[in-house]
């Protein structure tokens, strides 16, 4: 089988530990947490760490807190079960837990965590491969060589974003903890974390932790998430939206569109919702009537440059990728409370 | 022959004898082995696709500390190939390579971690060839030299044309001709468990024990390679979690650790890696076809021309078997009176394909099905009417000479069109029904090399030990141990747990060609019955005589020989007569095909019948399918073990869905797509249908106890199926399997373009095919057996 290169790994006492050590072994550490996607990794030869900073076992980055404001509070080392499994997050969050419901296998979610998941490598057919099979492709400029494979006249990577819950949290407008060392912490949105780089996709500093995730109070909003890929389970997006929606008495009031796996980073495209607001959702409109839904998805798409480095044909991407923002608003309305209910 | 009634554990749906061990992880795979002092060993693979070896210089390599040995193709000259007439393998390459992955160098050292390290320090220097990457271009003179210098013109490696009957006068009597293109991609077998060998040298003698579906085939490679007797090689298959045809080739990794093992005096263990397992291949081929029916007015087949090319890969292996399979089973299921058949097989750089379940006639199989259902929409008839008309009768020979013995294929076509309500069913938007039959054998008539052995044989022993069954079948997780200990134990009145087994160990079994061809049941089932038979025989003997009675009245049954214990009857038989020890074998019979060059390929000793009824329902946005239900009628002659027939059913709907929906073998620029379980798209537990299976008993006259085969043909109905139902679902006909959603997609807006609402392949190349060999059909008198 497949082997794991040999490397050191130190279990720091605490988060403001890991940063320190972070910041004091630069680029040859990295962090891991429950492993699920930096291991194979490291087996394939696409992630060479010396020494990796342990985050598993620190309990606090296992904590689910409401917050003052009347938000939550989830630590970054919490696992995608956990929170898909949890009826409060649910209840208030339907995007983000379904998006964690969503992500690959359910041996992998009780082991993997949504801060790595937020922190997950981008991907590509070219460079997610073993490093005999990177080797005999000549390498590509993620890793290892200087041209992209997929679009050998692209100056970056155009490897593909992969986080199911990232547009989830960016749609419900959440933001990280992050810590750095010295005991420093700065909190920025998630949608901050990112930039539309397949090789530098991450924003934070290289000696920064992902501490926790902030949802703010979940208040009026009805929210869905819909994935597209192959088979009913295990696979990476291959288009993924994020819809976020409140009303104010019967009428669209706000509404975001948060687009993953259709290119380096997770898109707020919330602007293409432009249509729907002052809008009443009838049934009429949500069957798609007026094609009000389909101008929204249609405007909302036009980001998503789907290249031929991942999984079927990249017009059928795109395509779904329209559907899915359609799905995504039916299903976020669904959701919605009750006009005069709870504001 | 004893009657149903009279059967005691045959037939009952018991659980498998290796279940409980493998359940609970106690089983010792072949990966398990550990031997003191044993070393690991990597192989160094090309990744070039198509490169000529200037040089290999392993001295870094062999100056690692934990590297005991490195050996390249220089240590391995000699040529082998699992068919004699294509021994175009060497274990390790030294002048050519002919695909990412062919192997080139091996190391032997102390951990996997310093083989791997120390084969990635061998320097080979290459100098790169054009590759060729598809059927096409391997038909036309190639920029570089061709792939193998025994073959062409080009980079062909076999051509067949045979006639059977006159297709032209056929033809010419027709009211209706079609012509259809069906493009098949090539897919794996994708077992659970990855190819692993371990070889160990003791007193001179070398053992190897293999993940292998047939020791006897791999026997002879490592005799031939290693220069070395039969006599001092031994080849044991492991416990096998799985082979699927994927495990039927003797492999480069087999014969470097015994290499290893007589250089260094240590066991030697090479376990592959999944992305080694899709290089090692041996898999589904790519095949396109092109096929043209003409039928009289009532829709009977008067001709059929049937042409396949297929995309071989770099390597001979079971090539050309795998191309006359493409056109040998076609006559099994409909009575075709004049047939032709022209088959290519070529060379191209990529992994070498072979057999997989099914081998080599899922995808005719598939072409012939849907074309038929295109035949019978143009004629106005019910696709299902058009195939009865013109199903094969049982106990009749077909134009390609195959005897048919027992058939269900009517009994199967009711009880799955019953049970499924397939003809009243209910019409919704993008809900469809498809159905599609299919026949497959029961062991090949002939074994792979020339040879006058029978093609299985076993010992059975009765002693302290209790019974001991030696056979050379391999149990690859088709349930060949249940069957054989089912058969032993029915013939001596005990239960199948009671029967220990001996199988698959050259050193210490009887000849078995292998687990291959759904062989096993009938052939080594009938040697098993043989050898049960006789040893009931002496006990009973030995019994009635002590009693004073007649054989026939002592009953055999429930752990009992008439009025004694089984032991105390064994004892007593042993008394009178001597040690205990029976023999069966079997050699299929003489005249079950034909004489003509080719009529090796397609002759079975009998052949199972399948139906499908596929319910799906089809996303016209997205392409995407749902399959709902699926019902398999299968002819199984009679069940030996109802639980692992099911089984059986359950994975080849299974793998027959995986293949029409998604899995595909495919590359880009010489490079395979998606060497990994993530990306290599299979079914899930969650894309899984319900399956439905009916098993039809038939009871064949010459299987053991009625039993044909089950492993491999409930897989071939179920693509066409699939095809079929989508076509009722969306109206739209996608020629080229898999039917992923993007090709339905694409489909779709063809037809609403106004264009023709068909995806598949455009055409059929030019072939340089031989002169037709003709062969006149069997008589009147011998076509009615
Ligand atoms: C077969 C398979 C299928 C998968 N399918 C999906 C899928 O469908 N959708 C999907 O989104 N993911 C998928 N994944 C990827 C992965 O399992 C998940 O993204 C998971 O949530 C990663 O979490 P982890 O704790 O295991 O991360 P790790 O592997 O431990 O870490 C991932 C990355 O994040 C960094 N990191 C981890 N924690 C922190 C932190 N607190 N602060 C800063 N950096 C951190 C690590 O250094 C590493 O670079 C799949 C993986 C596999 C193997
Ligand atoms: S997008 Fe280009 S550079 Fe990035 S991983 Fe893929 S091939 Fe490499």
């Amino acid at each position: 089988m497949l082997r794991l290169p040999p490397c050191s790994y130190l279990r720091p006492g605490s988060v403001d530990e890991a940063a320190e050590l972070l910041a004091e072994h630069g680029e040859t550490a990295m962090l891991v947490a429950g492993g699920t996607d930096l291991v194979p990794k490291m087996k394939r030869g696409q992630m060479e760490p010396e020494l990796l900073i342990g985050l598993g076992h620190l309990a606090e980055l296992r904590a689910v807190t409401e917050t003052e404001e009347g938000g939550f509070e989830i630590g970054a080392g919490v696992t995608l079960a956990a929170v898909s499994g949890s009826p409060r997050l649910a209840a208030a969050y339907p995007a983000y837990t379904r998006a964690a419901a969503l992500v690959s296998s359910p041996a992998l979610r009780n082991v993997g965590t949504i801060g790595g998941n937020l922190c997950v490598d981008t991907r590509c057919n070219y460079y997610d491969m073993s490093f005999e099979w990177r080797q005999a492709c000549g390498f590509c400029m993620k890793k290892d060589g200087d041209i992209c494979r997929v679009a050998p006249a692209s100056k970056r990577c155009r490897a593909i974003a992969s986080s199911d819950t990232a547009p989830a949290a960016i749609a419900l407008g959440a933001s990280v903890v992050l810590a750095g060392p010295g005991g420093r912490r700065r909190e920025v949105p998630v949608d901050d974390l990112y930039r539309d780089d397949g090789q530098y996709f991450l924003a934070m500093a290289a000696d920064e932790i992902v501490q926790s995730l902030r949802l703010p109070p979940a208040g009026s909003w009805g929210s869905a998430y819909v994935k597209v890929r192959r088979r009913g389970t295990i696979d990476f997006p291959l288009a993924g939206v994020a819809v976020a929606l409140r009303r104010s008495g019967l009428l669209v009031e706000d509404c975001r569109i948060v687009l993953t796996a259709v290119g380096s980073r997770p898109f707020d495209v919330s602007p293409a919702a432009g249509p729907l607001l002052g809008r009443e959702l009838t049934a009429e409109v949500l069957a798609g009537a007026d094609d009000l839904l389909a101008e929204v998805a249609n405007e909302a798409a036009k980001v998503a440059k789907p290249l031929d480095n991942a999984d079927l044909h990249y017009v059928w991407r795109k395509q779904m990728t329209r559907r899915a923002v359609e799905q995504a608003i039916v299903e976020a309305a669904s959701c919605l409370p009750a006009p005069g209910g709870p504001a | 022959m004893r009657r149903a009634g009279e059967l005691h554990v045959v037939g009952r749906a018991l659980p498998r004898v290796e279940a409980a061990a493998k359940v609970t992880g106690s089983i010792a795979y072949a990966d398990d082995i550990e031997l003191p002092g044993m070393l690991s060993c990597k192989l160094l693979r090309s990744h070039h696709a198509y490169a000529r070896i200037i040089s290999v210089d392993t001295s870094a390599a062999r100056a690692m500390p934990g590297v005991v040995a490195v050996i390249t193709g220089h240590d391995l000259p000699v040529k082998y190939g699992i068919m004699p007439t294509c021994e175009d393998e060497l274990a390790l390459e030294h002048e050519k390579v002919r695909f990412v992955g062919d192997p080139v160098a091996a190391v032997a050292a102390v951990n996997e971690e310093t083989a791997l390290a120390a084969c990635r320090a061998i320097r080979v220097d290459y100098e790169p060839l054009e590759a060729v990457g598809s059927i096409e271009q391997a038909l036309v003179p190639p920029d570089d030299e061709p792939i193998h210098d025994y073959a062409g013109p080009a980079n062909v490696h076999r051509l067949a044309a045979l006639e059977f009957g006159d297709v032209d006068a056929g033809f010419a009597k027709a009211a209706h001709v079609r012509e259809d293109v069906f493009f098949f991609e090539g897919n794996t077998h994708l077992p659970m468990e990855q190819h692993s060998a371990t070889a160990q040298v003791v007193g001179g003698k070398v053992t190897l024990w293999s993940s292998t579906q047939d020791p006897h085939y791999v026997h002879r490679a490592l005799s031939k390679v290693l220069g070395l007797p039969m006599g001092e090689l031994r080849v044991v298959a492991a416990p096998h979690g799985g082979g699927f045809g994927g495990k039927c080739d003797p492999f480069s990794h087999e014969i470097a650790v015994c290499k290893l093992a007589l250089m260094t005096g240590r066991p030697v263990k090479c376990t592959l890696t999944r992305e080694e397992v899709f290089y090692t291949h041996r898999g589904r081929h790519p095949v396109l076809m092109w096929v043209r029916t003409g039928v009289d007015d009532d829709g009977r087949i008067l001709a059929m021309h049937f042409r396949s090319a297929l995309d071989g890969g770099a390597y001979g292996s079971y090539g050309p078997a795998s191309t006359l399979y493409t056109g040998a089973l076609q006559t099994t299921t409909y009575a075709i009176p004049a047939y032709r058949f022209e088959g290519v097989r070529v060379f191209t750089n990529k992994a070498p394909c072979g057999p997989k379940r099914g081998h080599g006639t899922p995808q005719p199989r598939f072409a012939l099905e849907v074309h038929l259902d295109k035949l019978a929409g143009e004629l106005g008839l019910d696709p299902v009417e058009l195939r009865r008309r013109n199903y094969v009768k049982p106990f009749t020979r077909t134009v390609n000479w195959l005897r048919i013995t027992s058939c269900g294929l009517s009994e199967v076509t009711d009880r799955v069109l019953e049970a499924s309500g397939y003809e009243q069913r209910l019409r919704r938007p993008g809900h469809g029904m498809g159905f599609a039959v299919s026949s497959y054998m029961c062991g090949a008539g002939l074994p792979i090399y020339w040879n006058r052995l029978p093609h299985s044989e076993c010992v059975l022993n009765v002693g302290r030990g209790g019974v001991t069954l030696l056979s050379g079948a391999t149990e690859i997780g088709q349930g060949s141990d249940t069957v054989l200990a089912t058969i032993v134990a029915e013939e001596l009145g005990l239960g199948p747990g009671d029967i220990r087994l001996v199988t698959g160990d050259t050193g210490l079994t009887p000849v078995d060609l292998g687990s291959y061809s759904s062989r096993v049941t009938f052939m080594a089932g009938n040697a098993a019955r043989e050898a049960g038979a006789k040893m009931r025989a002496l006990l009973v003997k030995a019994v009635a005589e002590k009693e004073g009675c007649a054989a026939g009245e002592v009953r055999v049954a429930g752990g009992r020989i008439g009025v004694m214990s089984f032991e105390e009857a064994a004892l007593l038989a042993e008394e009178r007569f001597g040690t205990l020890s029976t023999r069966g074998s079997y050699t299929p019979p003489e005249g079950i095909g034909g004489r003509y060059k080719g009529a090796g390929v397609g002759p079975s000793p009998a052949y199972s019948y399948s139906a499908a009824v596929v319910d799906l329902d089809a996303d016209e946005r997205s392409g995407e399918i749902r399959v709902n239900k699926v019902w398999l009628g299968h002819d199984i002659g009679r069940s030996i073990n109802e639980l692992a027939a099911r089984g059986q059913v359950e994975g080849g709907v299974y793998m027959g869905l995986g293949e029409a929906l998604m899995e595909a073998q495919a590359y880009r620029d010489g490079l395979l797509r998606q060497p990994s379980m993530l990306d290599y798209k299979s079914l899930t537990f969650l894309d899984m249908p319900e399956v439905e299976t009916i098993l039809v008993e038939t009871v064949d006259p010459e299987g053991p106890y009625g039993a044909k085969e089950v492993g491999q043909g409930p897989l071939l109905p179920v693509i066409p199926a699939v095809v079929s139902a989508l076509h009722d679902a969306l109206g739209v006909w996608v020629d080229e399997v898999p039917i992923t959603p993007d090709k339905v997609v694409r489909v779709l807006s063809a037809r609403s373009k106004g264009k023709e609402p068909r995806y598949g392949p455009k055409g059929f190349p030019e072939v340089p095919y031989p002169a037709l060999v003709k062969v006149a059909p069997p008589d009147a008198a011998t076509a009615s057996l």
